[in-house]
């Protein structure tokens, strides 16, 4: 028993650790390379820090990376924990954020946004106001006499993704290929470019309520990979804990696909990998999720813009590093347990 | 505690009813079984009886309480359910499947703390699979499963268990295992316990009472040894049977031995 604990927070302390190292890193990488030392001198009240920083270092830190560093963390945390509450509620090791079509429908109003010329805020809004949409007329098609199984659910929420799916293809038909779709392409591949402090303080706050919901039910989402009646014999008001893990997942991904575009693979990789590491009990798969999925964000991220002159777009580096990095593990560990 | 069904009937969707005027009722430390043939509606009666399935007419109470009124919570406090033992989509340990059991004691977003830990590591000492701690569930025979799953049931601390067929899959020593702890829970503990089972001479050996569902939705219930004899046996199951008494170091056994299906079925 002690011996656990101590294994534990090792665990915790060294996820927490990476992480922060992770970022102070990130935030050194690109055009502009910039020492660690100087970063924290950076962060660091004036009053603490040890030496006078260059003012060009200063704005590249606040202005670009700080804010990129901060949504790539969020971002990949928010992606990885909604993933995990999603394969417990629905029972199943193949479920994504998106499987309830949330990221199409937040796609949809995106590409939307896009076309009608709003400004990146109109854009972000409008596409977190279609993924939630989405998911209500998901849990809407679902209830049949006022009862929605977790089948009718998943059925109607593909239904919908695919819906949205086409909708988005047709505006991408009908877009100018001059400007317009590049843009969309590029959106819908995702990237985290262009962030700064606004867009944070708009999405960042439902990304944390969720990760903070899904956090505090984190041992009741154990009972509800079990059979239903099994989960409501154990005294669990499956209802309620169902709706509200699929609003805090919901509100996850909407704001991370309205600030940074899609991005897949975080949402089935990261839980599985902590799966692998720490077995199958929410109470340390929701934590670690996070922790993996920030850092594999941050890591993905920084690659993105700096590994050419171009940015990479997030999804293909999410793919590209993330397939064979599963599939080592897969084989390492013969899959989850 | 006195749990009672008063006049059930249940029916699914549209269809006619598949139980019909169901009583019975379990007092302190006394073990129902309920028997029927395959189909004929035992574990929709147990879903029923638990509210999981809601019945047409009749209710089920708790001294006096009607189950639909009563808080979830306060409900799944009083009785534990073991269902047929079938694997999640996630494999748990032992020690974490166990612990879920002290759910209906914690709050929504409560966290099982020291005293759920000892209170679930007990239940599984309690009958005798200290041996599977830190093991997986899906690295453990069916018969632990089911006793993984008593122990979880008795991590609530329930007045009632309900079983629904503990016993079926299982060779002949797990059975008696099962068996063995359903009765010494009744004994020592005081804790009575509904069962599902196919098999009339495991209810003949350790119930008080029995429920008997026929196919044509009627039922007989009362004392085990009345009930359970080979003319209700025969209507409900449509063999020919013999129940034969025999002493063994003058210790009574009852065997029950289906001799051939009935004429007429």
């Amino acid at each position: 028993m002690k011996n656990n604990i101590l294994k534990q927070s090792v665990w915790v302390i060294g996820i927490a650790v990476t992480l922060v190292a992770t970022m102070l890193l990130a935030m050194g990488i690109g055009r502009y390379s910039i020492s660690v030392g100087q970063i924290i001198n950076t962060l660091l009240p004036a009053g603490i820090a040890l030496e006078e920083v260059d003012e060009n270092v200063r704005t590249v830190i606040y202005n670009i990376r700080l804010p990129r560093v901060l949504l790539a963390a969020m971002a990949g945390g928010g992606l990885a924990v909604s993933g995990a509450a999603f394969q417990s509620l629905f029972s199943n090791p193949l479920a994504t954020p998106d499987t309830l079509g949330v990221a199409t429908g937040a796609s949809f109003g995106a590409t939307m946004g896009i076309m009608l010329g709003f400004g990146s805020l109109g854009i972000q809004s409008f596409a977190f106001l279609t993924g939630i949409a989405c998911v209500a007329l998901v849990y809407f098609i679902s209830r049949v006499k006022g009862e929605s199984s977790m089948m009718m659910i998943i059925l109607s929420g593909m239904v919908i993704s695919s819906l949205f799916e086409a909708m988005v293809s047709l505006f991408k038909y009908v877009a100018d290929p001059q400007d317009t779709l590049p843009e969309i392409t590029f959106w819908l591949m995702g990237s985290l470019s262009g962030v700064g402090f606004d867009d944070l303080m708009l999405g960042c706050p439902f990304i944390i309520i969720g990760m903070v919901i899904i956090f505090m039910l984190r041992w009741k989402l154990n009972t509800l990979s079990l059979h239903e009646d099994e989960a409501k014999s154990l005294g669990v008001n499956v209802k309620v804990i169902r709706m509200l893990t699929i609003i805090a997942s919901a509100m996850i991904t909407a704001s991370v696909v309205s600030l940074c575009g899609k991005i897949g693979w975080i949402g089935l990789l990261i839980p599985h990998v902590s799966r692998m590491l720490f077995g199958n009990n929410n109470k340390s798969i929701v934590p670690a999720s996070i922790g993996l999925g920030a850092i594999f964000m941050v890591i993905i991220d920084t690659i993105a813009r700096s590994a050419t002159a171009a940015e990479i777009p997030i999804s293909i580096l999410t793919a590209v590093i993330g397939a064979p990095f599963f599939i080592i593990l897969l084989r390492k560990t013969g899959g989850i347990r | 505690m006195k749990f009672e069904v008063v006049d059930g009937c249940f029916g699914y969707a549209n269809g006619k009813n598949i139980l019909n005027h169901i009583n019975c009722c379990v007092e302190e430390k006394e073990i129902l079984s309920i028997l029927g043939s395959n189909g004929v509606g035992k574990t929709t009666l147990l879903k029923c009886t638990l509210g999981l399935l809601k019945w047409r007419s009749g209710m089920t109470q708790i001294d006096g309480k009607n189950v639909q009124e009563m808080k979830h919570s306060e409900l799944w406090r009083n009785i534990g359910y073991v269902p047929q033992a079938k694997l999640s989509a996630f494999a748990y340990t032992v020690d974490e499947m166990v612990l879920l059991g002290r759910n209906s004691h914690l709050g929504m977003l409560e966290q099982p703390g020291k005293k759920d830990k000892e209170i679930a590591s007990k239940c599984i000492d309690r009958i005798g699979i200290g041996y599977l701690k830190g093991k997986l569930c899906s690295k453990i025979s069916g018969g632990e499963l089911q006793m993984v799953l008593i122990a979880r049931a008795l991590a609530a601390e329930p007045k009632l268990m309900i079983l629904d067929e503990p016993e079926s899959n299982l060779d002949f020593k797990n059975q008696l295992i099962v068996l063995e702890t359903i009765k010494s829970l009744r004994d020592e503990e005081g804790i009575s316990s509904i069962v599902n089972t196919h098999y009339p001479e495991h209810a003949i050996s350790i119930s008080d009472k029995a429920l008997i569902l026929n196919r044509d939705g009627s039922s007989v219930f009362g004392a085990a040894h009345s009930s359970i004899i080979e003319e209700n046996l025969e209507k409900a199951f449509g063999v020919n049977v013999k129940i034969q008494d025999f002493y063994h170091r003058e210790k009574k056994y009852t065997c029950v031995l289906p001799l051939s299906i009935a004429s007429g079925n």
